[in-house]
């Protein structure tokens, strides 16, 4: 009842405060009055009762004060006072309140644009239900890494396991919808049959698939993405139970995944079908065989990772008679296991963590300008504080009216910081590497509104509460009496050591993007081992009803023929995988006696399986022998070609030429013709260069997806849709994707660098900026303040070169030391950023004097002004000032 | 008017209201004159506090209040005791009593 009542009686007297008053001043009045009624009737005079009741009740005024101040709604009506009172006060200095607010917008606003980014990736659980209880299982390669899983492995594990509620395996299948109009690739994957299951994952409408449904032999079934239901088929209902024609073979839709389904393991995929391997294992040699899987299990509820870890040894280690293992899934290694999750960012987390650093180097910086800019305003404010005080302004009344003022300028700037997060994520999504996962999932949604109103409410604090304590501590005495500024000496070492901490955040963030550019250069220097320039790429894919490798091979032929046709065409082939695009094709490797496989006996190559020229058409160095050419068709002795590491290790000290190896499925001996230079497959920064060259149509059988590449005459971009029609008029069926330069892939191979790198960029000019314009602050206040010191020196015999001199020496000894702590952070700093270096130490020499000369150049120009001015202090007219 | 006044003593005056009040519903200043008279002019109110602790009384729930006419037609705003008010001045006074009659037995063993 109690607090219904002050609810009430508060709200009452918060919205009809005009009534309310009247109510008191009657009671006070009412009170008066019968005050003096009773001195009356006690014999004074009319007068003398009234001086009587007055005395007695004190000043009317204060009285009711008193009772008003009683209340909830008291505190709220003060507050209101004070916002009123600091929006009036901001409004009258614009020049301050919008430097101060643009400042704290660039900050919140960059904090929140790059929370949201990383906040789907680094905080927020996976988007399935039980995230957590997802996990991935990999092999153990040669070395350290980590390689997909056989099937083998996998039914072994269905099997044998205690711990998993579901397991699934999955594989990139990339079907093309034919008996359309245009035809159409389609990104999807090959799962077993309990894959949604392990995800926890329903269709929206239709079935999941059906245990059983992925044997051998099984129904042709699969499942779409929303995405692709709505573009391709308008959202149709009806389209469960229909059949679409992917490959040429008749798929039938059995249902559709909900909009909000998150794919994490490959977010482009679209359609699904069940994986039809045969769980029987028939032999060794099949695809049941290749590590070629992505294994992800569902843990039964209560079981944690440590025990399925203990679970999945313990199947390694002990081997049972119904699952024969072969060597190259022996699992002597045991079995890698970890959390979807990490799997999922693991890749991005060192680039997300750096930029996450950074963005907070960036709001300290904000932060310590606006504390400094507050300072100065409250240094000059004392006398008005003053008066307040002795007015009976209590201290904490001063201290929240100065804490108002700061967090309006936060709101505001929260406000338009959210507006600048806003643009920030789209050029974040837009600027973001291919690699970073969930981009999707970016997006201003409520947690990310409550970040940002909780980094503003924290930085309207931290920025206000120094200059506000300080302001209000000023003695009542000295406030008053001080006329102006001229003892701000007080707050002069605050200034000052917010100074230097700006500049060495500034450095610090200088350091990181000056590493990470030096990174990035070294990196395109490395030569990714032939010649990018003029070079057009695009993926062909093969595919249709009674396609056997012999016509798929006429296509591909001749398909080659008419791009070489093709004006401004200097050459073209063809390859099974194309460096730097994200292709990744490998098979083992068995050399004849004489040859040494690897120590860890998983001696395995990248394979090209290429056209004839392809050699020559990407410039990669010949070093011995011959290349591969017309000679090497079906019929001919097999030959390849190898890489030069390839010959090092697996011939060391002997003529690799004319020596033979067994390579992929088909255990026949390949003789080596040729040996050429090293290519960068998989990205500028590592070395895997083991390679293996096969004629196309050696190999076991002819790809169904190649690349094609083209070297142009001229500008290669310009040839892409001229190639495209060359490859159509030979088949207009046969979807062309991927089309991009090498210069293109290249720059994409370094993006999640270059995306760090920019990022690092742009926070480091904003600090750069913002220190320099806390030392110019600075520097302009203290020769403002001393400028009759300034003028007295002049008259002494100062001349204007030791006026310069000393306000130079003043900012240079701030610049001094911040830079000195600011290396001193920076080499303990940047080594967060080793994972994204290359061939740069976190310390490089170089980078730290480019970035110490740059910071201090700026730290000049920022001097230069006051110094100036300082100079030209004119004794008579300084001394007068006063 | 024998005895020096004094202010009323701290924390005591809410009980004092509320003992007023439960003879008769009364306006401020009817209740600052009852505690005089009664107290035969030992405790003086000041009319600012006794003002500020009806309004603090009405809000936790121990007052009712409402503005009527009095004989001279002005408004005045009467105040009497509600149910839980009455409550609360039970509780008081014994709490009062018991620290009275405890203050004097220390007072006693001193003497």
């Amino acid at each position: 009842m109690s607090a219904w009542r002050q609810l009430t009686r508060g709200l009452r007297a918060l919205t009809r405060r005009s009534a309310a008053d009247q109510d008191l001043a009657d009671e006070v009045g009412h009170f008066l009055q019968e005050s003096e009624a009773a001195h009356v009737s006690r014999g004074l005079s009319p007068d003398e009762a009234r001086r009587a009741a007055r005395r007695e009740i004190g000043n009317a005024m204060i009285a009711r004060e008193q009772v008003r101040s009683y209340g909830w709604e008291n505190g709220v009506e003060e507050l209101g006072a004070d916002f009123r009172y600091a929006v009036r006060r901001l409004g009258k200095q614009p020049a301050f309140t919008s430097v101060t607010v643009l400042t704290l917008a660039l900050g919140i606003g960059a904090t929140t644009a790059i929370f949201s980014a990383v906040n789907p990736v680094l905080f927020e659980a996976l988007p399935y239900p039980r995230a957590e209880e997802i996990l991935v299982i990999a092999d153990h390669g040669a070395g350290d890494s980590i390689i997909d899983v056989t099937f083998g492995t996998y039914r072994e594990l269905t099997d044998r396991n205690r711990v998993f509620d579901a397991l699934a395996v999955l594989r990139p299948w990339q079907p093309t919808l034919t008996g359309a109009a245009a035809p159409d690739r389609w990104d999807g994957q090959r799962v077993s049959a309990g894959y949604f299951r392990v995800l926890g994952v329903s269709p929206l409408i239709g079935r999941d698939f059906l245990p059983g449904e992925d044997r051998a032999g099984g129904p042709r079934v699969t499942i779409l993405s929303h995405a692709l239901w709505t573009e391709r088929f308008g959202g149709d209902r009806g389209i469960v139970g229909r059949p679409v024609t992917l490959d040429g073979t008749a798929f039938t839709v059995i249902g559709v995944m909900p909009a909000a389904f998150e794919n994490v393991l490959s977010p482009q995929a679209q359609a699904w079908a069940p994986l039809q391997y045969d769980a029987s294992l028939p032999s060794f040699d099949g695809r049941e065989w290749g590590h070629n899987l992505r294994l992800a299990a569902r843990l039964r509820r209560g079981v944690g990772i440590e025990k399925a870890r203990r679970d999945l040894d313990r199947i390694a280690r002990d081997r049972v008679p119904e699952f024969a293992r072969p060597a190259w899934a022996s699992l002597e290694k045991g079995l890698s296991v970890l959390p979807l999750k990490d799997i999922v960012t693991a890749p991005v987390k060192p680039a997300l963590r750096a930029v996450v650093g950074a963005v907070i180097l960036l709001l300290l910086i904000a932060c310590a300008n606006v504390t400094n800019l507050l300072l100065a305003r409250g240094a000059g404010r004392r006398g008005e504080l003053a008066v307040r005080a002795a007015l009976g302004a209590s201290r904490g009344r001063l201290v929240r009216q100065l804490l108002m003022e700061s967090l309006v300028l936060a709101v505001v700037g929260g406000a338009i910081g959210m507006a600048v997060s806003q643009a920030g994520v789209r050029a974040l999504v837009m600027l973001s590497p291919p690699e970073l996962p969930r981009t999707g999932a970016i997006h201003l949604d409520g947690a990310v509104f409550a970040f940002a109103l909780g980094l503003t409410a924290v930085v309207g604090i931290v920025v206000g509460l120094v200059p506000a304590l300080r302001a209000s501590r000023s003695d009542l005495q000295g406030g008053l009496q001080e006329s102006s500024t001229r003892t701000m000496g007080g707050s002069r070492g605050m200034h000052a050591s917010l100074v230097v901490g700006e500049v060495a955040l500034a450095l610090v963030l200088l350091v990181g993007a000056g590493l990470l550019l030096r990174s990035l250069e070294r990196l395109f220097a490395v030569s990714p081992g032939f010649d990018s320039s003029r070079l057009l790429t695009m993926q062909v894919q093969v595919s249709g009803v009674g396609l056997d490798d012999a016509k798929r091979y006429r296509f591909l032929s001749r398909a080659l023929e008419a791009v070489r046709n093709v004006p401004g065409v200097d050459s073209a082939a063809f390859t099974s995988q194309l460096p730097l695009s994200g292709d990744l094709d490998e098979y083992g490797v068995h050399p004849e006696s004489g040859g040494s496989e690897s120590p860890d006996g998983d001696g395995s190559a990248l394979r090209y399986a290429v056209s004839q020229g392809y050699i020559e058409t990407m410039q990669i160095p010949l070093r011995r022998g011959r290349v591969l050419d017309e000679h090497d068709t079906a019929a001919a002795p097999k030959a390849v070609l190898v890489s030069e590491s390839f010959a090092k290790r697996v011939f060391p000290g002997q003529d690799p030429l004319g020596r033979r190896i067994q390579f992929g499925p088909d255990r026949s001996w390949d003789t080596i013709v040729g040996v050429v230079g090293e290519v960068k497959q998989t990205s500028l920064a590592l070395n895997r260069a083991d390679a293996v060259y096969v004629p196309s149509p050696q190999w076991t059988w002819i790809d169904s997806r190649v690349s094609l590449v083209v070297r142009a005459r001229g500008d290669a971009a310009a040839l892409a849709s001229a190639v495209r029609r060359a490859v159509w008029s030979i088949d207009k069926d046969q979807p062309v994707v991927r089309v991009a330069t090498m210069e293109a892939l290249l720059a994409a191979s370094a993006a999640e660098r270059r995306f760090a790198l920019i990022l690092f960029e742009a926070f480091a000019i904003v600090a750069l900026v913002l220190a320099a314009a806390g030392i110019y602050g600075v520097l302009s206040g203290s020769v403002a303040e001393r400028t009759r010191e300034m003028g007295v020196r002049a008259a002494l015999g100062a001349t204007r070169r030791d006026l310069l001199a000393m306000v130079l020496a003043e900012g240079m000894r701030l610049t001094g030391l911040g830079v000195a702590i600011g290396v001193l952070t920076a080499a303990f700093g940047t080594r967060a950023l080793v994972g994204m270096l290359f061939d740069v130490s976190p310390l490089d020499p170089g980078t730290y004097v480019g970035v110490i000369a740059l910071l201090v150049g700026v730290a000049i120009l920022a001097c230069a002004v006051p110094a100036r001015r300082a100079a030209r202090a004119d004794p008579a007219g300084s001394l007068r000032s006063e | 008017m024998d005895e020096p006044t004094t202010d009323v003593i701290q924390g005591t005056l809410d009980m004092l209201i509320l003992k007023t009040l439960s003879l008769q519903p009364l306006h401020g200043f009817g209740i600052a004159r009852r505690i005089e008279q009664i107290s035969r002019g030992v405790f003086k109110v000041n009319p600012g506090s006794l003002l500020t602790a009806l309004q603090r009384l009405e809000r936790a729930g121990w007052l009712d209040a409402e503005w009527r006419q009095t004989e001279s037609s002005r408004r005045a705003r009467y105040y009497s005791l509600t149910r839980t008010g009455r409550r609360e001045l039970e509780a008081e006074s014994a709490d009062w009593a018991r620290r009275v009659s405890a203050i004097a037995r220390v007072l006693k063993t001193e003497a």
